[in-house]
């Protein structure tokens, strides 16, 4: 482990300003979903009424659980034909200068379900398989749709704590109308036109073809980056317009560009936490939840950085410089293989981090490259279930069900019934939050050990070893995990790949919003139980350290034999000299 | 019931539409609309000219082989390396026999090329290759190990090369973000405004 004071610096920084948004940008998000004050009432009503006009639909109208978890669902399905369909009519379609061809049905399926799951997964690379059109019409499009699908669910889990007896749940196409109108869209503008203000295109043209002073053709991908890129990172979703993501200069070019790509990330989900504190009418609520989410990146962060600016053994015993110099012969130093030198060490591995606690799969560095235990934290992080602040709404409704679990074990402890915010958790409550945890969890390892049980799925791996049980494990992590990012060596655009990976993005990014729409059925329609001295207060310190401790318990439990024949045997072997 | 079917079913289907216009359409048009007046060099890819002919991206790697030319870092890109249509790392795993060779062959062509003794250290950035595969930068130490053979090779003092160098390179963002670094193309382009283009 290695730490410099300018990498420490970084990473306190990134944080200091993600805190600083999460209450203001928190705020905003209550009023724009609950709070019917003036502003809204004189600037979004109008807009919205033209709208709810066109869509027919009458926004006084509330759904129960089932009829809003019905239209989301539809919805998606909607999303994900269309999706499906742009793809495969690619090369008939317009805004094609390079004339690609359609998809092959798997990767078509592959993607469809990867980015109508918010997972972003990408068995392709951008730039020389997506046309201006499927990129836009077919990729952007979901990037807002399905944040807007996971901010809503989660919205409607805490209106489930708040409301009392009720059946009332909101309208499902009021709330998307409203995450994506006043929310993730002006988000973006502002976004994506700061991004080309530092070098990320936006363009129609064809691939710019020229020579370099060596006399050797480049030709430059070229085509409208910005306008995905904002929302790739706002939406949590992360799929890139180029193969290496936001590692390409094209998509990411500066110091000031990756910083403020990397504070998109979390501060959606950050700020999703304070709006929960003020709709339940106590924001110490929300901070508690954003407390316990901060110990968890902050130790991960710390850890990652550590680990890579450390550097890679092998390469030090092969006479290379790893360590970190300043001044004229200034050098980033640590494993930088896979990390560009404009990030260096502590801009990548908050980068990995971050978006591994959300559940955005982007990278600006291949983390198929990093060392062992740096390596360790993104894939630990996903296989949480992506709690820490965690994907839009997504995110939070997963720290919920935590925060739901640590409460019953803290009841069971003290021998009390259990109790959230005013909420009785019965045994119902307590079905669909183990449903929540084991769909994922499963998926993950019941998948991990097929692909490696068959021969397609032993073909995928570029490194032998244990680092290629890592590739297989982190691919299913990422999918089920709806996360996208990867250990990038692993051949995943084949028939069983895009097909198992597709099916598990769909499995665990469904059936546990219908669990926790379910759940918020059933806690809105219970009384209040008013608070007593003997209550469990969930908005102290100590329940911010039980959660913590409860989230990690159950993670490292379920995950740790997988980890163990993974990045930590790795971990030894590198150590030891061993390759393979 | 089933009349709230219908009209979800109804409702998911205009939505859809009008959504993808919006979002897939109207934003990335409006996007590129005010990019295109405002940011019309950025937006286009920040192409850097030379006698009205573009020469790359000051953004985007280029190699570079020749001895009067500073070399950028290795590249995993394409089959030969810097392929602006096939972004991308090597992906090699920290414990990869594959990545060990390469960066071994890697440590001994920079010592053998700048004239280094069997057994000095080599900056990390000059033998790994970057995440994009289109790195431009190579940080000031790669930079400064370089300086002689260009130098050589141009037939100038190390002094003038080694100023050109201090001229173009970047400290962190704000003295905070990022890493300091040098742009290969930028640094090659000035030694051939400086120096002249063909020794």
């Amino acid at each position: 482990m290695t730490v410099t004071v300018s990498g420490v610096v970084q990473i306190v920084l990134y944080f200091a300003v993600v805190l600083a948004l999460t209450k203001p940008l928190g705020a905003y998000m209550q009023m724009v979903f609950e709070g019917r004050g003036r502003f809204a009432g004189r600037v979004f009503s109008p807009v919205e009424r033209i709208i709810y006009r066109v869509f027919f639909v009458d926004d006084t109208a509330e759904m129960d659980w089932k009829r809003y978890a019905f239209s989301l669902l539809i919805f998606s399905a909607l999303s994900m034909f269309a999706v499906y369909a742009i793809l495969r009519a690619q090369g008939h379609l317009p805004l094609n200068p390079q004339g690609f061809p359609g998809a092959s049905p798997h990767l078509a399926f592959n993607t469809a379900a990867s980015f109508t799951t918010n997972t972003n997964w990408q068995s392709y690379a951008g730039e020389s398989t997506m046309s201006y059109l499927s990129q836009m019409l077919a990729l952007t499009v979901q990037n807002f749709l399905s944040a807007a699908v996971g901010i809503v669910v989660v919205i409607v889990l805490i209106r489930g704590f708040v409301r009392r007896t009720t059946t009332d749940l909101g309208n499902f196409w009021v709330d998307l109308t409203r995450a994506i109108l006043w929310v993730l869209l002006p988000m973006s503008l502002v976004l994506a036109l700061i991004l080309v203000s530092q070098g990320v295109i936006q363009n129609f043209h064809g691939y710019t073809q020229l020579t370099t002073l060596e006399g050797a053709k480049q030709v430059l991908a070229m085509g409208p980056a910005a306008s995905q890129v904002a929302i790739k990172q706002l939406g949590t979703n992360g799929g890139g317009f180029f193969n290496a993501n936001s590692a390409t200069p094209f998509e990411n070019p500066t110091p000031f560009s990756n910083f403020i790509e990397a504070a998109a990330i979390l501060l959606i989900p950050a700020g999703l936490t304070y709006t929960f504190g003020k709709m339940v009418g106590d924001t110490r609520q929300g901070w508690a939840i954003f407390a316990a989410m901060s110990v968890l990146f902050l130790a991960g962060a710390f850890f990652t950085y550590g680990a890579e600016q450390a550097g890679n053994p092998t390469l030090a015993r092969l006479g290379v410089d790893q360590s970190y110099h300043t001044g004229q012969q200034a050098s980033a130093g640590g494993n930088l293989e896979g990390k560009e030198v404009r990030f260096g060490i502590a801009d990548s591995s908050i980068w990995a981090v971050a978006t591994t606690d959300a559940s955005n799969g982007s990278v600006n560095s291949m983390l198929d490259s990093y060392t062992p235990l740096g390596g360790l934290i993104p894939l630990f992080n996903m296989e949480l279930g992506e709690v820490v602040f965690g994907g839009v709404g997504s995110g939070l409704y997963g720290m919920l069900v935590f925060a739901i679990i640590s409460v019953f074990i803290a009841g069971l402890m003290i021998g009390r019934t259990p109790e959230y915010l005013g909420k009785k958790i019965g045994p119902k409550e307590m079905k669909l939050a183990a449903i929540y945890f084991l769909i994922t969890s499963s998926m993950m390892l019941l998948l991990t050990a097929v692909a490696v049980s068959v021969r397609q799925g032993r073909a995928g791996p570029l490194n032998a070893g244990a680092h290629g049980f890592t590739e297989i494990l982190y691919a299913f992590s990422s999918a089920a995990g709806n996360n996208g990012s990867a250990f990038a060596g692993l051949n995943a655009n084949t028939s069983f790949y895009d097909t198992s990976l597709g099916i598990s993005m769909l499995v665990a990014r469904f059936l546990p919003i219908v669990a926790i729409l379910a759940l918020a059925g059933s806690l809105a329609r219970k009384k209040k139980v008013p608070e007593t001295a003997a209550t469990l207060p969930t908005n102290s310190a100590l329940f911010v350290g039980f959660l913590v401790g409860v989230v990690i318990i159950v993670g490292g439990l379920t995950f740790f034999p997988a980890l163990a024949l993974g990045p930590i045997a790795e971990h030894f072997l590198v150590h030891a000299g061993v390759l393979s | 019931m089933l009349r709230n079917t219908y009209r979800d079913l109804r409702t998911a289907v205009i939505a859809f539409v009008a959504f993808s216009v919006l979002l897939g359409l109207a934003y990335p048009y409006a996007i590129t609309g005010v990019a295109q007046v405002v940011f019309h060099r950025q937006a286009n890819g920040s192409l850097i000219t030379r006698g009205g002919q573009a020469v790359g991206s000051a953004l985007v790697g280029q190699n570079f082989s020749a001895p009067q030319y500073f070399h950028p870092r290795p590249s995993a890109a394409g089959a030969d390396g810097y392929d602006a249509t096939a972004s991308g790392g090597s992906n090699l795993g920290p414990s990869s026999k594959a990545l060990a060779t390469r960066v071994a062959e890697s440590v001994a062509r920079v010592r053998q090329e700048d004239g280094l003794a069997p057994g000095a250290k080599v900056p990390v950035d000059a033998v790994t290759a970057s995440g994009s595969g289109l790195d431009p930068h190579i940080s000031p130490a790669y930079a400064a190990l370089q300086v002689a053979r260009v130098a050589r090779a141009r037939s100038v003092a190390p002094g003038e090369v080694q100023r050109l160098v201090g001229q173009y390179t970047d400290g962190s963002t704000f003295g905070v973000l990022g890493e300091p670094r040098v742009n290969v193309l930028e640094l090659n382009l000035a030694l051939d405004r400086a120096f002249g283009a063909a020794p």
